[in-house]
């Protein structure tokens, strides 16, 4: 017999033609099984969180709208409910319905443009061509709405930038007929192509436990079980006035996740229906004049999971703290669950399923052990001691 | 400009071939490079195409600012590059590291870098955030011309 395989380890990045972004994987194969996996981001780290403090409010929104290209409304949702929470804000009814569209057409973009990556990933460019093609009329219908097929610059403190015209319904709604026709034949071809079923069934299980252990969120929770979904749990936008059904898959793989994915895509069609059904006459806005001293959480159930904001203001134009926290924050790391054993052909896939966003990921982040006595500066200490330095300095010569 | 040269850069008219860096880019220029590539715009119809090597290229279109992780690396993928070839700094963010511009971490535009590696590169600029796929496929017949 011959001797077991040697330990190896594979880089996989940082420039890979399946990446779109940088980011570095390392795997430790025996064989073909992974044992080890080893992760490295922050080649996409912008230092957007102190770019930040260093804008107005009015403008935070178009830069957290930048913090990835997919959850372009999801960033900025988090951002304004925060900067509402701190200014104690009301939106009118008609704002709240024209965010839920935008929302869920997002979403909607968001699950096909998976759907066709995944497929890309598995070599089966059929999947990706045709996922591509179906996304299409949604970003007509956000380029309708919103006036950019991405980047909606829609969210503004306070309310909506745009009004959405009466004539625009009857449009949106055929588009919207179209696409829940090719979304329902994903939805049935999906459970039937041999070759999806054969290649997704049983690859990358994360298990309920794994999946609150890892503290993962969206899809990827809903995928094993885990019935998590911060629209439904802390309500906002228009989503307990509307019917709808959080979707949940037991198997914990990635056809699970892509089920999840798709039948989702059902529901918000049904949501998109009913919020323009819905929807009532008045004012888009109402105007902010001042963001008072305080501290303001924001929540949104992104396509991805729930997306965080955490403003902190001290009374001036800008904020003194802002911190994002990204779905993919918590659900890249379940990776050590769910690719360990896995045979390395699978493990992109895996990697893939949890539709990781890198650049929503990188934020940087300092650990200290608690025991050290080292003093610790904000950056505003640090800034007022180097001045203080300087003005040493100068006195000196 | 010699012979071989000539050949060489009549040839890359014929069928480009791109390799995609992405250089801290929010992921949305990346989408619309794909966009561009899928059936509602098709521009392999015309030959291009994505490759999965900087040394298979001859168009390296960078999306993003150059962060500080990612400026070594794009150093060497133009190093890797084939020459004559082409470079795109594609969107806002890759001709002048647009809204992230002030970014500690952000060590300065696509240009910059590879004008220091080669102060004769053919640079294209497509503005935009993200560009749109038509302002996509004008560029790609810019430069094109430019070569
Ligand atoms: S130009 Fe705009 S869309 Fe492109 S990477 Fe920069 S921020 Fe994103």
């Amino acid at each position: 017999m011959s001797k077991s395989p040697e330990k190896k380890v594979i880089p996989f990045g940082p420039y890979h033609p399946v990446l779109e972004e940088g980011e570095l994987f390392e795997l430790t194969v025996r064989g073909e099984v992974v044992e080890e996996i080893y992760w490295k981001t922050g080649y996409n780290h912008r230092s957007i969180e102190t770019i930040a403090e260093t804008k107005t409010y009015d403008q935070i929104c178009f830069l957290v709208e930048r913090i990835c290209g997919i959850c372009s409304h999801s960033h900025p949702y988090g951002f304004v409910r925060a900067v509402e929470d701190l200014a104690e804000v009301e939106i009118p009814e008609r704002a709240v319905y024209i965010r839920t569209i935008v929302a869920e057409l997002e979403r909607l973009h968001s699950h096909l443009l998976w759907m066709g990556l995944a497929g890309h990933f598995i070599g089966y460019n059929t999947v990706f061509m045709w996922g591509w093609k179906y996304r299409e009329p949604v970003l007509d219908i956000l380029e309708e709405v919103t006036g950019n097929r991405q980047h909606y610059a829609t969210l503004k403190i306070g309310g909506v930038r745009r009004d959405l015209e009466e004539s625009k319904y009857e449009k949106i709604l055929d588009m919207l007929d179209d696409v829940e026709e090719k979304c329902r034949m994903l939805l049935e071809a999906v459970p039937e192509d041999p070759v999806l079923k054969s290649r997704l069934q049983g690859v990358g299980v994360l298990t309920e436990q794994e999946a609150r252990d890892w503290g993962t969120l969206g899809p990827t929770a809903r995928g094993s079980g885990y019935d998590i979904d911060v629209r439904r749990d802390h309500p906002h936008a228009a989503y307990d006035w509307v019917d709808w059904d959080v979707c949940v898959e037991e198997s914990g793989d990635v056809y699970a996740k892509t089920m999840v994915r798709l039948r989702e895509n059902m529901e918000s069609i049904k949501i998109i229906r009913q919020c323009i059904d819905q929807m009532v006459p008045g004012p888009i806005e109402n105007e902010v004049r001042e963001i008072p001293p305080g501290e303001g959480i924001g929540t949104y159930g992104a396509p991805r999971g729930e997306t965080f904001h955490y403003v902190a203001s001290d009374g001036t134009n800008s904020p003194i703290r802002h911190k994002v926290r990204a779905p993919s924050f918590n659900n890249v790391p379940s990776f050590e669950a769910s690719c360990i054993g896995e045979e390395i052909a699978d493990v992109l896939l895996t990697l893939a399923a949890v539709d990781p966003c890198y650049s929503c990921t990188e934020r940087s982040l300092k650990l200290t052990p608690t025991s050290s006595d080292e003093r610790l500066l904000t950056p505003r200490q640090l800034l007022e001691a180097s001045r203080n330095k300087t003005k040493e300095l100068i006195d000196q010569c | 400009m010699n012979w071989k040269e000539r050949l060489a850069r009549w040839g890359i008219k014929r069928s480009p071939w791109v390799y995609h860096v992405n250089t801290g880019a929010c992921n949305n220029c990346d989408i619309e490079i794909l966009d561009v590539l899928c059936p509602r715009f098709d521009a392999e119809r015309f030959g291009i195409k994505l490759v999965g090597t900087p040394r298979h290229a001859d168009v390296l279109l960078v999306s993003g600012p150059v962060t500080r992780h990612t400026e070594q690396p794009l150093r060497d993928a133009y190093e890797a590059t084939p020459k004559p070839c082409a470079v795109v700094a594609f969107g806002a963010c890759g001709c002048s590291s647009g809204i992230f511009k002030d970014g500690l971490n952000v060590n300065g535009t696509v240009d910059r870098v590879i004008r220091e590696e080669d102060p004769e590169a053919i640079i294209t600029y497509v503005p935009g955030c993200p560009p749109r796929p038509e302002a996509i496929i004008s560029a790609a017949v810019k430069t094109l011309e430019a070569l």
